[in-house]
């Protein structure tokens, strides 16, 4: 523990290190964040709570971390006090480009890897856009109290990857504090301080903003020319924006209020502003008495990858949806949403994410915190579409594709690496291929362990490619990937009809030779999902006018209890009343009853179910 | 009256009966008509304090179980105490269920000498692999001469009848509408074998070792049953019961169906007495117990409130083909009597009269036409 601070705005540059952790999900990046923490003194060992850093429930749960979060700690080498800033960021895939963003706040990097699980594709992706924003690196190897662990041999794996010595690799138990010391003074030794003009005008980056219910958005800026002061007028480069400075701090582990910040400092403003989308990631703060003429680089709008209707169950409920969304947009800079009907669904939203993992965050969070019962759509992907006449169409729901003729359907694809071990390299390689992958390359990480390169549309991997590839690897395969540009494609919109009427909500665009596939799943599915009616009801799989698979639910005969004595009649009369509830939750498609399980069964990414009834 | 005893438990039953096997078994069935003479004190006590005018029974039924695994003098002793406690009409209907196995002539002419003037026979099937997958004991012969030996005695028959069973086929089941036919009842019950969680046969089922009747087939079993039956003569009165003339219905089943007053006695017995619906304890151990300590057997009880009477109407009037009169279904509810009629369910021109009557489908879909009419 260090003897002496730093004050926030009066600390030399020189003394400075900001460092980000990254490591794949649960190789124990928390665990190590929260010792940092008690050994530096930050955070009183009494009062620790486990995963300190971590904010929400579900983050919890899932243990990732959603949002970042920047902890400034004192600590002593040699006699010398340094303050070190230690950026937390999102491991996701996701959330790619914020972990950018953290990452360009930081000088260095520390890479973290489970001594027991070794190099996953996540650790790889991270470590590469370290590299390219020019961090340097220091390679650690965690969770070594554990019996599992292989220090050596990951060592070996680590070192030839980064192009250092294995015995530079630390060894460090996040559990139980070993070697953390020793860490934190290679991160003084190893990564430089940071450097920028304090006569310049200020500029600082913004890596993450979040929206708190009692003082609106925080901001995290890291600063790198010039500084900023408390009560002054600041720009946001992006949108020209002015706000004032109500409050500007560092965190240590709580918000603590200082006169500024000054080159090479992290910290947070506050400036009364209650949405996120006004303080955007990756923009550039500077003064308005004396601003910047360039912002920083690297600046982005977030892109949602992934789209899906939601709908509320009881459509009542579609106004305490669109509050709920409104709220979760505070926080959520990357949200998108707009208002959708559906013949079949009702009254709903097109809602855009980052990824699946931030549709299914943003699904638990309207279910558990709200309290909404919803149906979501199989989520897709946006088109580009080009008719024959040469007008252009962007489609974000399946149902909008355009009739006629069509000249061009272009897809969004991606680069995708996939991490496992070489005894899959088979069924991977058959897997990515079944779903329009095109090999790039594959290389041996070590004798056991491969790297596998692939170009796949997005919209192959939105629908169930993960736990496919899980499945297939046994849980050995990790995957990574990221946004590639488009590509054109032999695309086709597959209609579903119950009784000869469209149900847009089972609409799907897939490749024409997955399209009779698709008809004859999604008809077999209905089929056993929906109840039989008093009319005969065809169902039938659709590319335009031409019927690509069908099925047929035969019209009930038989609906009735035969026996109806003395004893009976209480018991039937409820039964009665129960199945007069249930109708309830029926929707109708013209005049066929669908209950709503047959919806939410229909458009989730399970296999047909059999005649038992999946779920 | 509930008899709650059988000589054996048959593999698709789950009414409320012990054999010998079970606890109690015998002592219960020696002291049974004793309580159930207990238990028609307490009843007629019951009714008195209530202010209600006294009544006499129109009908009597005792069923179970097997009433007959008592003797003829027990069943005759409980008889006696409905007339000396509540009175019995002048042509009152007394009736008693019968295996044709327990039951012969001298039984039988004992039975009509105490006042019983209805016997209905659970005949089951006539084939006999049928039987023993219904896990029936008695051969298929002591039916004819069972139905001989309540003729002799002047006494009604109705035969009940079960359909569906796994591994019968549509033959079977015309065999047996043929040989029940043959006898000349005077009603036919007629019903699908449902599986009971439960049950033997319900395990059986559980187990993939015995296949649950397909719907489908059911509905082609009805259509055959009204069919032979109809040209034979005998006319549906009731979704599962058929009758030679009007008279010979069972008038104290109607009473269920139209909402009478009726009191059960025995253990896992049911009443319906002034909109209040009663159920007594199945355990005969609890039902002594209760009666001896001088309080009611009944375990549970719902007070009906009008929405529920409404619904009972309509589920129980939309069986019959008297029908449910069209005042009975709520107006909001009329506008989708046009539907039914145009999909078949309902008898149009009963409807324009002013009475929903089902048709022979809308008899196979009674549930989901009382789900229509419903409020």
């Amino acid at each position: 523990m260090a003897s002496t601070v730093h004050t926030p705005s009066a600390t030399p540059p020189e003394a400075i290190r900001n460092f980000c952790i990254i490591a794949h999900i649960d190789h124990g990046k928390s665990t190590l964040a929260d010792r940092m923490l008690q050994i530096t003194g930050v955070v009183d060992a009494r009062k620790m709570r486990d995963q300190y850093l971590d904010r929400m429930d579900i983050e919890r749960e899932r243990g990732i971390t959603i949002k970042s979060q920047a902890v400034r700690m004192p600590w002593e080498v040699g006699g010398e006090t340094f303050t070190l800033n230690m950026i937390d960021t999102p491991g996701h895939v996701d959330f790619t480009y914020e972990v950018s963003r953290s990452l360009a706040a930081c000088e260095g990097a520390v890479l973290l890897v489970d001594a027991a699980q070794g190099i996953e594709a996540q650790t790889l992706a991270n470590l590469y856009l370290a590299m390219e924003n020019d961090l340097t690196v220091i390679p650690v190897l965690n969770k070594i109290d554990l019996p599992a662990a292989m220090p050596e041999k990951q060592a070996e794996e680590l070192a030839g990857l980064i192009g250092c010595d294995p015995s530079e690799c630390l060894r460090v138990s996040g559990k139980t504090g070993e070697g953390v010391s020793e860490l934190l003074d290679e991160i003084v030794r190893q990564f430089p301080a940071p450097t920028g003009d304090a006569g310049a005008p200020a500029r600082a980056m913004i890596f993450d903003s979040v929206y708190d219910t009692y003082r609106g958005v925080v901001t995290y800026v890291r600063v790198v020319d010039g500084g900023l002061r408390s009560r002054e007028r600041i720009v946001m480069m992006s949108t020209k924006a002015t706000h004032e400075l109500l409050e500007i701090g560092v965190i240590s582990p709580e918000p603590a209020p200082s006169q500024g910040l000054g080159v090479g400092e992290v910290g947070y403003l506050i400036t009364g502003v209650k949405d996120v989308r006004q303080s955007k990631v990756g923009d550039t703060v500077t003064s308005a008495s004396g601003p910047a003429s360039t912002p920083l680089g690297g600046y982005r709008d977030p892109k949602p990858m992934v789209f899906s209707g939601l709908y509320p169950i009881d459509g009542s409920e579609y106004p305490a949806l669109r509050e709920a969304l409104d709220k979760l947009k505070l926080n959520d800079a990357a949200l998108v949403f707009e208002p959708e009907t559906s013949a079949a669904l009702g009254f709903g939203f097109r809602c855009g994410f980052l990824g699946l993992l931030h549709l299914e965050i943003v699904r638990e969070r309207l279910e558990r915190e709200f309290g909404l019962d919803l149906i979501s759509t199989a989520p897709n992907v946006v088109y580009g579409v080009t008719m024959e006449d040469g007008t252009g169409t962007v489609v974000t729901n399946p149902s909008e594709f355009p009739a006629g003729k069509i000249a061009e359907v272009r897809e969004p694809v991606v680069r995708a690496t996939v991490l496992a071990p070489s005894d899959f390299i088979g069924t991977i390689m058959e897997l990515c291929q079944q779903r329009r992958g095109s090999l790039r390359g594959m290389d041996y990480l070590s004798a056991e362990r491969v790297e596998l390169r692939y170009t796949l549309p997005l919209a192959e991997i939105v629908f169930d490619f993960f736990d496919q590839l899980k499945s297939r690897t046994r849980g050995y395969a990790s995957l990574d990937y990221e946004p590639d540009g488009e590509q054109t494609a032999d695309l086709v919109k597959v209609d579903i009809l119950l009784h000869g009427d469209a149900v847009d909500a089972f609409s799907a665009i897939v490749h024409k030779d997955k399209a009779y596939a698709y008809g004859v799943a999604m008809a077999s599915k209905l089929k056993a999902l929906i109840p039989r009616q008093q009319f005969e009801v065809p169902i039938q799989a659709a590319i335009g006018s031409r019927v690509i698979a069908r099925e047929n639910i035969r019209a009930i005969r038989k609906d009735v209890l035969a026996k109806c004595y003395g004893g009976d009649i209480t018991r039937k009369r409820k039964l009665l009343e129960k199945q007069k509830e249930g109708k309830k939750r029926m929707k109708m498609v013209g005049r066929v009853e669908v209950p709503q399980d047959a919806f939410i069964a229909a458009l989730s990414n399970d296999a047909p179910p059999t005649d038992k009834g999946r779920r | 009256m509930h008899v709650p005893f059988c000589s054996r438990r048959c593999g698709y039953c789950d009414f409320v009966t012990y054999t010998a096997s079970d606890p109690g078994g015998e002592g219960d069935r020696r002291g049974y008509a004793a309580r159930v003479v207990a238990e028609l004190d307490l009843a007629a006590r019951a009714l008195e304090r209530s202010g209600a005018a006294p009544r006499e029974a129109s009908t009597v039924y005792v069923g179970g179980g097997t009433p007959t695994v008592l003797p003829p003098a027990d069943l005759a002793r409980i008889l006696r105490a409905v007339r000396e406690r509540f009175g019995l009409v002048a042509g009152a209907e007394v009736s008693v269920e019968a295996n044709p196995d327990t039951v012969d002539a001298r039984t039988l002419a004992d039975l009509a000498r105490a006042g019983f003037t209805r016997v209905s026979l659970g005949m089951q099937s006539a084939v006999g692999h049928v039987l023993a997958a219904l896990d029936r004991t008695h051969e298929p012969g002591n039916v004819p001469a069972a139905v001989r030996g309540a003729r002799a005695a002047g006494l009604a028959v109705s035969l009940d009848l079960i359909y569906g069973t796994p591994q019968e086929t549509e033959d079977d089941w015309r065999a047996t509408l043929e040989a029940a036919l043959e006898c000349s009842p005077d009603h036919v019950s007629a019903y699908p074998l449902v599986v009971e969680p439960g049950t033997r046969l319900g395990a059986l089922v559980a187990a993939g070792r015995a296949v649950a009747p397909d719907d489908d087939a059911l509905a082609d079993r009805y259509e055959l049953t009204e069919a032979l039956l109809g040209s034979a003569g005998y006319r549906w009165y009731e979704v599962s019961n058929w009758a030679r003339t009007p008279r010979d219905a069972c008038r104290h089943n109607l009473g269920y169906w139209r909402g009478e007053d009726w009191w059960g006695a025995g253990p896992g017995a049911h009443s319906h007495v002034g909109g209040v619906r009663w159920w007594n304890g199945r355990s005969p151990r609890r039902y002594a117990g209760a009666l001896e300590a001088g309080r009611s057997p009944a375990e549970g009880r719902e007070i009906l409130d009008p929405r529920q009477r409404a619904w009972e109407r309509i589920l129980l009037g939309t069986r019959l083909s008297e029908g449910l009169p069209l005042a009975d279904v709520p107006p909001d509810r009329r506008p989708a009597v046009a539907g039914l009629i145009a999909d078949g369910l309902v008898e149009g021109p009963a409807a324009l009269a002013g009475r929903i009557v089902p048709t022979l489908r809308g008899r196979l879909l009674a549930d989901a036409l009382a789900r229509a009419l419903v409020p």
